[in-house]
């Protein structure tokens, strides 16, 4: 019998809407494994990059969408530096953030910022920060 | 030789370290670097959905004000000004559709096509003033001092955007040489720092510093050297918070590559701010540097 495995069967609105957002085909991941082996943020998610696209790829976004991975990628584009299919993880990443926050759900409250702080940081660390993690 | 410069909002504040020194060295190799009018913030990171137009603006409008000045060409030393600024010139380059949509939306400002090219301090140093003519000026130099250069990510990547190899820059390397120092090439020179996690999760960017200062250290480094105001906060500030959690951790000072620089060239201490570190050079640059930089 003849077997036909059809990625567009998985993709749901949500996938979609992530490839929208990032302009990447998640599809073309091979799984290597290069954009985990060379994250920073390893230590801080409990998904590895790779197992997030894996999972987009599957159609399965609520863990996904509810896993800290996301929020511990410091967009250093060493996965897209390093990827062999030219796929831009970091761009899928910050994706699936906005999905989160164009819900007005935050990761960072400024308030609850110490004010010494706010005082400490360089401006562009809080600028950055607050743009990344906030609605 | 006169170039419009970009400050952007960090060089103003914490960083003046970075902005006095590098002013002050370009001047002594003959560039004026010409503080842009009106500049505002770039936004030190643009969002990378490729719906967000928003965050384009303020980069944009940064280039319009060097067009504006009849300039073709405008000079950064943040790091991350650097990465805004060439990203949302390059989309405007690529994408004709988005450049025509925000050039409408920026309807009180001159149309913007793309023609300003961005350019690093550090290009500027090894393509306008060139590397053997530092090496001339400075002599013998920084001998004896061992500097790790440090990357970081935005100098490098994305990859469209960066200004060396991404696996194998030597920019920092060479500028390095070129003031006599003896350079350690560390491997984790390319390593993101942990970035703008520095705001929400401090344990995050300790485990980097302890890892990248460490390295630095192992392989018997006198500084590390770098050119981002959030890599200097997170490499050199958040070394206490390395303390908490490794009392073994002995660190290192972290300086701007144009600190380094103006040391080289005997400027005066005035212009390198080594107050606003958390680990003081001085020390190690008095003892290990044969150059009386540190004159006042």
């Amino acid at each position: 019998m003849r077997t036909s495995l059809d990625a567009e069967q998985l993709k749901n609105d949500i996938v979609a809407r992530i490839e929208e957002l990032s302009g990447e085909n998640v599809y073309a991941c091979y799984q290597c494994g290069r954009c985990s082996a060379g994250c920073p943020g390893i230590e801080a998610m409990d998904l590895l990059p790779n197992q997030v696209i894996r999972l987009l790829q599957m159609g399965q976004v609520d863990e996904v969408l509810r896993c800290k991975t996301i929020w511990a990628c410091a967009s250093c584009f060493t996965c897209e530096s390093r990827c062999p299919k030219g796929v831009d993880l970091t761009r899928i990443m910050e994706a699936v953030r906005q999905i989160i926050l164009r819900q007005n759900i935050d990761h960072a409250k400024l308030a609850e910022l110490p004010d010494e702080m706010i005082e400490d940081l360089p401006q562009a660390a809080l600028v950055s920060g607050f743009r990344k993690l906030t609605s | 030789m006169r170039i419009p410069y970009y400050p952007g909002c960090t060089v103003k504040t914490t960083a003046k370290n970075l902005e006095e020194s590098a002013l002050a060295s370009a001047a002594a190799l003959g560039i004026e670097l010409e503080e842009l009018e009106r500049w505002n913030c770039c936004g030190v990171v643009a969002c990378l959905a490729g719906d967000n137009l928003m965050e384009q603006l303020a980069p944009i409008r940064n280039l319009i004000r060097v067009q504006e000045q009849g300039a073709d060409r405008v000079v950064t030393m943040c790091s991350l000004c650097y990465g805004t600024l060439k990203a949302a010139n390059a989309l405007f380059r690529r994408d004709e559709e988005k450049r025509e949509k925000i050039n409408q939306f920026m309807y009180e400002e001159p149309d913007y096509e793309g023609g300003v090219e961005v350019l690093h301090l550090l290009e500027v140093l090894r393509d306008e003033i060139g590397f053997d003519t530092i090496a001339a000026r400075v002599g013998e130099g920084l001998a004896g001092l061992r500097i790790a250069p440090y990357y970081g990510c935005l100098l490098l990547r994305p990859r469209e955007l960066g200004l060396d190899d991404p696996e194998d820059p030597h920019i920092l390397e060479d500028l390095m040489e070129s003031v006599g120092a003896d350079v350690i090439v560390d491997p984790y020179r390319t390593e993101c720092c942990g970035s703008y996690q520095t705001v929400s999760n401090i344990d995050l960017v300790a485990e980097r510093t302890r890892r990248i200062v460490g390295s630095a250290v192992r392989r018997g480094a006198d500084i590390i050297v770098t050119s981002c105001p959030v890599c200097h906060f997170n490499l050199d500030r958040r070394q206490r918070d390395v303390l908490r959690i490794d009392r073994e951790f002995s660190g290192l000072p972290v300086l701007y590559f144009t600190q380094v620089l103006a040391f080289a060239l005997d400027l005066p201490e005035s212009v390198m701010h080594f107050d606003l570190h958390e680990i003081d050079p001085r020390p190690v640059l008095e003892s290990k540097a044969r150059t009386a930089g540190v004159s006042e």
